[in-house]
């Protein structure tokens, strides 16, 4: 180690609380090779790390628990990894008022243990990363191992953080009654990368003061300010919760655009509804219903009735359940669809994936219009980006989007991941504004941001 | 409030004048002084701009037009909806034009499919959800001004309503719009679609207050009508009772979709203005409203009862048809205007608390008014701790106004006191932006703004609202520093 990088060790770890240490073998996102990695204890640490940062021209990412680390398209550089490990307080519960504000780095699974007992969650379950269930049914698209390196030393399913969920907007199953990060999240405090400390929005549900940050800030992957705590609202837990699952036929895709509009349409009141799709080998439609045991027995009859014979019921979810229908290694791409439009996008997928010759299999939210895709991981490159360049010429067809979260270095070497951007002049202008040096997660975001 | 009194008419703006005739054709140009005063204010009457130029275009294409041409001259706009606005936000600016979305009313699409419906900016929201009903949805968030606020308006506020305890703001629910930024570019964001890529611009755009640009067109999010809709109201002795009832519903994991409380005298104004007939000699009134499958909302409702009435309620009518239910409603949705009945003067105040500092607050308040002498209603959304104490004075009487803004600015430091807002749906607009610093740092501040130079780093788009201090955004070509330059001109003086 140079003397320089002695200097700005020492000077990081001051910062840090003494948590700051050079950057082992496994300190890396998405290829790039970090060379400090800082654990700030609170956001007045987190701040002054970000302050040494600016000082040093250095490149910052942000990491919690390293589920998603590897999204995005690699950073172009990486200098500083500030792991948010030691930012794992819940600051207050206020279970009377249904808030709960916690630190960037407190696991989504350790708060959902701290909320249960006051009979509350936060209606947040963003998809599983791959390997937390082994042997779901159908499994993942490669038949790969069911562990992913990003995930670190812990053993058995591990969850992502607050902040990392924050960041990449990630939802699941419960987004069709409760919304999406952004609807959940009422305040938030960020460190922006010239070290200042500032907060929007509050403790209130109710709250037009100012700019909605939260907004801007939520899926904005780290590169417009390192989020350090977060107040969500919350939800009452329900008393009981069913499945209904019923098996589609895997060719047509107007039978599950069918019965997903004639649930909508209904007095079902669905708190989620998911579909799993494998053109010409499985697809299933489950239905999540919560409420009250009379309320909840009555409208699961309904939709018993509504799905005919081959339906069932169960008390626990089905193992796909808010799974990403990716295997560690596969090529993980994000669908969105105006509702209705569900069925030419699966016949899209079905029709390219034909084409060139790929395996894909679909998951998602079909209610809501967000759909995720897995192609297995050793897929031809090229292949694989001709089949999403085609995807997003015919995009507009379902007024989706078309995004590759994750892949194999070849592959997202061969393909844009982010793809066409509409108002990326003023997201530029926004990101200029915010961090002008271009050194928070720069290059992992839309349009080379 | 530092103002620009203009002497001569200024060529700048006979020139812009021109130019959006020749653009939006004459009719939707207004110049003259006499008919600009219509403008002059929106719904918080007290403050008061003649704009030097108002424009109504025809086509929501002329928005864009209007706003490029002001971008252009250098002249700063406001645009306006209905006007029923609660926090001066659309107050023009006395040197700028006035841009009206009243005749973009267009319900341009109901899609019931992709459960979302498209409308132009000026569209009335109740008209939306009138037209959606016949499908079987509904436009959800509601403010009390429903029948005449437009939906441009409720996008510049995120406005809410007393249905959003349940399912949300307008922010929650607009999933596109058509916009144009202040410098006249023209933006398509979202769609019907969720999570477009890149930044979420539109969750920046939602509640800006009209500061980063005009939506001029907006898809949003319909709700499915619900099977069944109860509402009950509740007679209480007082305050206190009323909210500990709220607290064990919401403490049981009911969510109503709607939950008011009146204290005695917004009771006694209501009753003035609209007779609506609420239990005799109740100290509180709370309204409850549960909507959802039959078979949990009954189970539910008498659960609601059972906690009204554990905590003191006295009287409990249950609605038996939509027209009672229509007449539970009157008295709320009345209460602002019905106060006219009871004080010659008042102010609308819209505090935040955290729910269950409820009873703390108001025993506060109470104090304040004790106190002070100055009268105070509360009305209230008893479910998301969304206050509007109803300040009451007589501005003919010598000092009252002064000890009544006094009361009114107590009451917003006692729910920053309590880790509350300033606003939970009026916004800040030229009301409350002298009140931003005492909920956020300057840091915070500047932050914010940080979007606002994104947006438009001239500061046209409705200048002078929601910060209390402009932002410099560096260097911005054109952009005028030092002194005003009519004022250089010596055409304006400053006073």
């Amino acid at each position: 180690m140079s003397e320089a990088e002695r200097v700005v060790l020492d000077a990081l770890s001051a910062a840090a609380g003494g948590h700051a240490v050079l950057a082992g073998a496994e300190d890396i996102v998405d290829g790039v090779c970090a060379a400090v990695v800082a654990a700030p204890g609170t956001t007045a640490e987190a701040a002054a790390v970000l302050r040494v940062a600016a000082e040093h021209g250095l490149a910052v990412v942000g990491r919690g628990t390293g589920t998603k680390l590897g999204w995005g398209a690699p950073p172009s550089r990486a200098d500083v990894i500030i792991d948010t490990g030691r930012l794992n307080r819940v600051l207050d519960h206020g279970a009377g008022d249904l808030i709960v504000q916690v630190e960037a780095g407190v696991r989504l699974d350790t708060l959902r243990e701290r909320l249960a007992p006051a009979g509350q969650r936060l209606a947040l379950d963003p998809l599983l990363p791959p390997g937390t269930v082994p042997g779901a049914v159908g499994g993942p698209v490669s038949g790969g191992p069911a562990s992913d390196p990003a995930s670190g030393p812990a053993s058995g399913p591990v969850s992502g953080t607050v902040g990392g969920t924050i960041a990449t907007a990630v939802s699941g199953p419960l987004r069709l009654s409760h919304g999406a990060v952004r609807d959940l999240l009422i305040g938030v405090t960020m460190v922006r990368a010239d070290g200042v400390v500032a907060k929007a929005g509050g403790k209130v549900v109710k709250n037009v003061a100012g700019y909605d940050l939260s907004k801007l800030l939520t899926g904005s992957w780290g590169t417009l300010g390192l989020i350090t705590e977060a107040v969500f609202r919350l939800h009452p837990l329900p008393a009981l919760a069913r499945w209904v699952t019923v098996p589609l036929d895997p060719a047509a895709s107007a039978s599950a655009h069918e019965l997903v509009q004639r649930v909508l349409h209904s007095q079902m009141v669905p708190t989620a509804l998911e579909l799993d799709w494998r053109h010409g080998e499985t697809a299933r439609l489950a239905v999540l219903v919560e409420g009250i045991p009379e309320g909840v027995s009555g409208r699961v009859e309904v939709l018993l009735d509504l799905f005919g014979e081959s339906a069932e019921v169960a008390e626990t979810a089905p193992e796909w359940w808010g799974h990403a229908p990716w295997g560690a290694g596969d090529v993980a791409v994000r669908l969105t669809h105006e509702i209705a439009g569900l069925p030419k996008l699966l016949d899209a997928v079905e029709g390219l994936a034909r084409r060139h010759g790929l395996r894909v299999a679909v998951r998602g939210s079909a209610g809501v219009g967000l759909m995720y895709a897995a192609v297995p991981g050793d897929a031809d490159p090229g292949a694989v980006a001709a089949m999403v360049g085609a995807l997003r010429a015919e995009a507009s067809a379902w007024s989706g989007d078309v995004v590759v979260l994750d892949g194999p270095p070849a592959v997202k070497a061969a393909v844009e991941m982010w793809g066409p951007v509409r108002g990326l002049g003023l997201m530029r202008r926004v990101k200029d504004q915010f961090d002008p040096e271009h050194r928070l997660a720069p290059g992992r975001f839309a349009g080379g941001i | 409030m530092k103002t620009y009194q203009v002497r001569h008419p200024r060529p700048e703006i006979a020139a812009l004048a021109e130019r959006l005739r020749a653009l939006l054709g004459p009719d939707a140009v207004i110049d003259d002084h006499q008919r600009l005063r219509t403008y002059e204010c929106d719904g918080l009457a007290h403050y008061k701009a003649i704009p030097a130029l108002a424009v109504l275009p025809a086509e929501a294409e002329g928005l864009v037009l209007a706003v490029r041409a002001c971008a252009e001259a250098g002249v700063p706009f406001v645009a306006r909806g209905s006007g029923t606005g609660l926090s001066g936000g659309a107050l023009p600016h006395a040197d700028g034009v006035l841009i009206v979305t009243s005749r973009l009313r267009t319900i341009l699409e109901i899609d019931r499919a992709n459960q979302r419906a498209v409308v132009q900016p000026g569209t009335i929201n109740l008209d939306l959800t009138r037209a959606a009903t016949p499908q079987g949805y509904y436009y959800a968030p509601d403010p009390s001004s429903q029948q005449v606020c437009s939906i441009g308006g409720n996008v510049a506020e995120n406005s809410g309503g007393a249905h959003c305890l349940k399912y949300g703001f307008t922010t929650n629910h607009v999933t596109g719009v058509e916009f144009v930024t202040a410098d006249g570019e023209k933006l398509r964001l979202g769609g019907k679609a969720p999570d477009p890529t890149g930044y979420d611009l539109l969750g920046a755009i939602v509640g800006s207050e009209g500061t980063l640009g005009i939506a001029t067109e907006v898809t949003v999010r319909l709700v499915r009508l619900p099977e069944t809709v109860r509402t009950l109201l509740a007679g209480f002795p007082g305050t206190d009772d009323a909210g500990a009832a709220t607290s064990e519903i919401i403490g049981a994991g009911v969510v109503p979709a709607a939950m008011e409380m009146m204290d005695a005298l917004a009771i006694e104004a209501a009753e003035a203005a609209v007779h609506c007939d609420y239990p005799h000699g109740a100290g509180a009134v709370l309204i409850v409203e549960l909507d959802g499958p039959a078979v949990e909302v009954e189970q539910q409702f008498a659960e609601v009862e059972r906690y009204c009435r554990r905590h003191g309620a006295f009287e409990i009518r249950i609605a038996q048809d939509d027209a009672e239910r229509a007449l539970f409603w009157k008295g709320r949705k009345s209460a602002f205007a019905a106060v006219g009945r009871i004080s010659p003067d008042y102010i609308v105040q819209d505090g935040v608390i955290p729910r269950t500092a409820l009873p703390e607050v108001l025993r506060e308040i109470a104090e304040l008014s004790a106190r002070s002498g100055v009268r105070v209603a509360n009305v209230f959304h008893a479910g998301d701790g969304n206050l509007h104490p109803l300040v009451l004075f007589d501005d003919g009487v010598p000092g009252e106004a002064e000890r009544a803004e006094e009361v009114s600015g107590a009451i917003l430091d006692l729910c920053i006191e309590h880790g509350g807002s300033i606003t939970g749906e009026h916004g800040v607009g030229s009301d409350k932006a002298k009140h931003m610093p005492r909920m956020y740092t300057e840091a915070d501040l500047d932050t914010m703004q940080l979007v606002r130079c994104a947006f438009d780093p001239a500061g046209l788009s409705n200048p002078g609202k929601v910060f209390p201090t402009p932002r410099l955004c560096g260097e911005v070509p054109g952009r005028h520093k030092g002194a005003h330059p009519l004022q250089e001109a010596g055409i304006a003086e400053v006073f």
